[in-house]
């Protein structure tokens, strides 16, 4: 009793961050070598290291196509559960998730505007998402969600907080019945390009790609982890915040703002990722029981990354020769996982 | 009085700005809140006790006047330095998630510890200091979700104490606690207030329990007066009854507390003083009698006798007399023969 129990809980967090650590790695390791072409994990290691007794083609399966799609597969996934968990204690809403904002809907009409309006209309050249359509999508789907989020947060300024999350949810819906519009009108096989896009996808970030991908996260990333001690005060409502000298409206203002960098470059280049952003933090907060977001923070980048792995994984479906949309497998991991949370806890005052 | 208060106001006026007019709620307020005085605030629902306790602690910013925090003006001071200053205890109820007790009392720390909010030895020093000062050690590792309204309010008042702040603004603490546990909390933060001289204002509706352990009074009417002074001296002079004037209740200057308003049908003479007598006139008053100094106006008199083992109650009604050994037996009595007439 004497320090309440600290020694215990410390030494709990480092064997979960250390189990997390090494599941993570076993994942890495499985999709590096399972796939469409199995691989020993020799070649894997030859490829990376560049060993001339590796074949061409082997050497470009793991350079070109695994490694960035597992980079990507992290990445994405620790930026969507980070944003989870910040949209989570700014709204102090347990089912607030990194697309409360509009985000995704925002980047569904850029991508729709771009592949079910201009392209029929011969303003676009691109006829799938192969090549530099790629390119073009990224650009419509961040642009979209950048012009949501810069709407919703000009409103935000002048509401409460429970308000912004109404704002964002109208938005949502009056994006996404554009999106239904423009669907309506649109042909099969544009509608199926679209359709492919919102399955979300690891795929499509190549090594150039990440060269924006990665520094973007990475800095959404640094930026949640400087903002640790207000959010920790954000929890217990805006008044109590500021009477502890945190400047609420900033933090929660910069707190919106990165977690929306990070929900929408995720979604810019690979697709509205649904349910990792809600999972992940709830599952951080079940495993570490606490609300220190000193813990919480690295806790959701590693279980974000380990679910979204896992998923990517799944979705790949070892040993067949398709690819499963994404968005289903990480809703079928990540609302059990909600669910078994919830009951284990009966009552969701604990859980959050 | 201290000639340096620690907050104290000019010709501040509370309230809301609204789109055409502000919605002023009290204006031209001149109050001074002193180190180690406990002070209650006091005032029907609605007077603006809350919009007082946000005015004064910096969170809702005043219609017109100065707010003066030991010297500067408030609205000048940072939030990080105004923390350390005045701390609260708000009326809103706490989201507690999976955050334990002491987690929350160490969020008290947050205007000292650096970036990443780590605790430093004194840090840790002081939120057992404050734990201990609320007597809320032995439920500080468990999570704030589970604990009972009265320990859930302890750990909110630790919090506020972590702060080191020497102005401390209580809206309401006791409103949700059982008697004992507001006495209990009242003569805690009395306590502290002198003990560590904080200024302590806490508002609530509980006057019986203002009145007792108040340093001073600060009451806000409806019409958006404040009236201040010692407990006694606002009780004798009858501005505290002023203030809660209504038809229905009537403020009992002999009891100190208020009573619901009825003109009593029958008078009853009971010269006796004694324990047995103030719980008699309770009952007596609870039925709708009323207490009176003449005999001979009273419908019958009632004389106390006996100790405590074996008290007896004579009733003398008209010429004769009756004995009871029991208050119950009485009441009984007094409901069959008088209550329906």
């Amino acid at each position: 009793m004497s320090n309440l129990g600290t020694d215990r809980n410390t030494t709990r967090t480092l064997v979960i961050f250390t189990s997390l650590g090494l599941g993570i790695i076993a994942l890495i390791i499985a999709s590096a070598c399972i796939g469409s072409v199995n691989l020993p994990i020799s070649t894997v290691l030859g490829s990376i290291f560049g060993s001339e007794t590796v074949n061409p083609v082997h050497q470009q399966i793991v350079l070109d196509f695994r490694l960035p799609r597992i980079l990507t597969a992290l990445l994405a996934g620790a930026a969507l559960a980070t944003a989870g968990l910040m949209m989570q204690t700014v709204f102090r809403n347990p089912l607030a998730d990194p697309f409360v904002l509009g985000v995704n809907s925002g980047a569904s009409l850029g991508v729709a505007l771009v592949l079910l309006a201009l392209a029929p209309a011969g303003i676009s050249l691109i006829d799938g998402l192969n090549g530099s359509g790629q390119l073009i999508v990224v650009l419509a789907s961040t642009g979209g969600a950048a012009a949501t989020l810069f709407v919703v947060l000009t409103l935000s300024r002048k509401v409460d907080i429970m308000s912004v999350l109404i704002i964002g949810l109208m938005i949502s819906y009056t994006v996404g019945a554009l999106v239904s519009i423009l669907m309506f009108f649109s042909m099969a096989e544009r509608l199926q390009t679209f359709v492919n896009w919102a399955f979300g996808d690891y795929g499509n970030v190549s090594w150039s790609h990440m060269q924006i991908f990665a520094p973007a996260i990475l800095l959404g990333l640094i930026t949640s982890m400087l903002f640790v001690k207000p959010l920790d005060a954000l929890l217990l409502g805006e008044h109590y915040a500021e009477s502890v000298g945190t400047r609420a409206k900033q933090v929660r203002f910069f707190a919106l703002l990165s977690a929306s960098l990070l929900a929408g470059t995720v979604t810019g280049f690979c697709g509205p990722i649904g349910f990792l952003g809600i999972a992940a933090p709830h599952l951080s907060r079940h495993l570490f029981q606490t609300s220190q977001h000193r813990i919480l923070i690295p806790a959701s980048i590693a279980i974000g990354a380990l679910l979204s792995l896992a998923s990517d994984f799944v979705a790949r479906g070892p040993g067949l020769d398709f690819v499963l949309p994404l968005n289903a497998i990480t809703a079928l991991v990540g609302a059990p996982v909600i669910i078994a949370a919830l009951v284990k806890q009966r009552n969701l005052k604990r859980l959050f | 009085m201290a000639k340096d208060p620690q907050l104290s106001t000019s010709q501040l006026s509370i309230g809301y700005p609204l789109k055409r007019e502000n919605k002023t709620i009290a204006s031209d307020l001149k109050l001074a809140l002193q180190a180690g005085e406990f002070v209650c605030l006091l005032g029907p629902n609605g007077s603006g006790k809350s919009t007082l306790i946000r005015t004064l602690s910096g969170m809702q910013a005043p219609l017109a006047g100065e707010i003066d925090l030991k010297g500067h003006p408030l609205a000048e001071i940072a939030p990080r330095e105004r923390a350390k200053a005045i701390s609260v205890v708000l009326t809103e109820t706490i989201p507690t998630g999976t955050m334990d007790a002491y987690s929350m009392v160490s969020l008290g720390r947050h205007p000292y510890s650096g970036w990443f909010g780590g605790l430093s030895p004194h840090d840790k020093q002081r939120i057992e200091w404050a734990l201990n000062a609320v007597d809320a050690k032995a439920f500080a590792a468990r999570q704030v979700a589970e604990l009972s309204d009265g320990e859930r309010q302890k750990i909110s008042i630790a919090r506020a104490l972590a702060q080191e702040a020497t102005v401390m603004l209580l809206d309401e603490p006791t409103a949700f606690l059982d008697l004992p546990r507001r006495v209990e909390l009242m003569s805690l933060l009395r306590k502290l207030a002198h003990k560590e001289t904080i200024a302590l204002l806490l508002s609530t509706h509980d006057l019986d329990l203002a009145l007792r352990f108040a340093d001073r009074l600060w009451i806000m009417t409806e019409g958006g007066e404040l009236i201040q002074g010692y407990p006694e001296a606002l009780a004798l002079d009858g501005r505290l009854a002023k203030a809660f004037a209504n038809k229905n209740i009537q403020w009992d200057e002999a009891l100190g507390s208020f009573r619901a308003h009825t003109e009593p049908c029958l008078y009853v003479y009971m010269p006796s003083q004694c324990t047995r007598s103030t719980w008699t006139r309770r009952a007596l008053e609870r039925l709708g009698y009323g207490i009176t100094d003449s005999e001979s106006k009273a419908t019958f008199s009632i004389q106390i006798s006996g100790n405590t083992e074996s008290p007896q109650w004579n009733v003398t009604h008209k010429d004769h007399t009756k004995t009871f050994s029991s208050i119950t037996d009485l009441i009984d009595w007094i409901q069959t023969t008088y209550t329906n007439p």
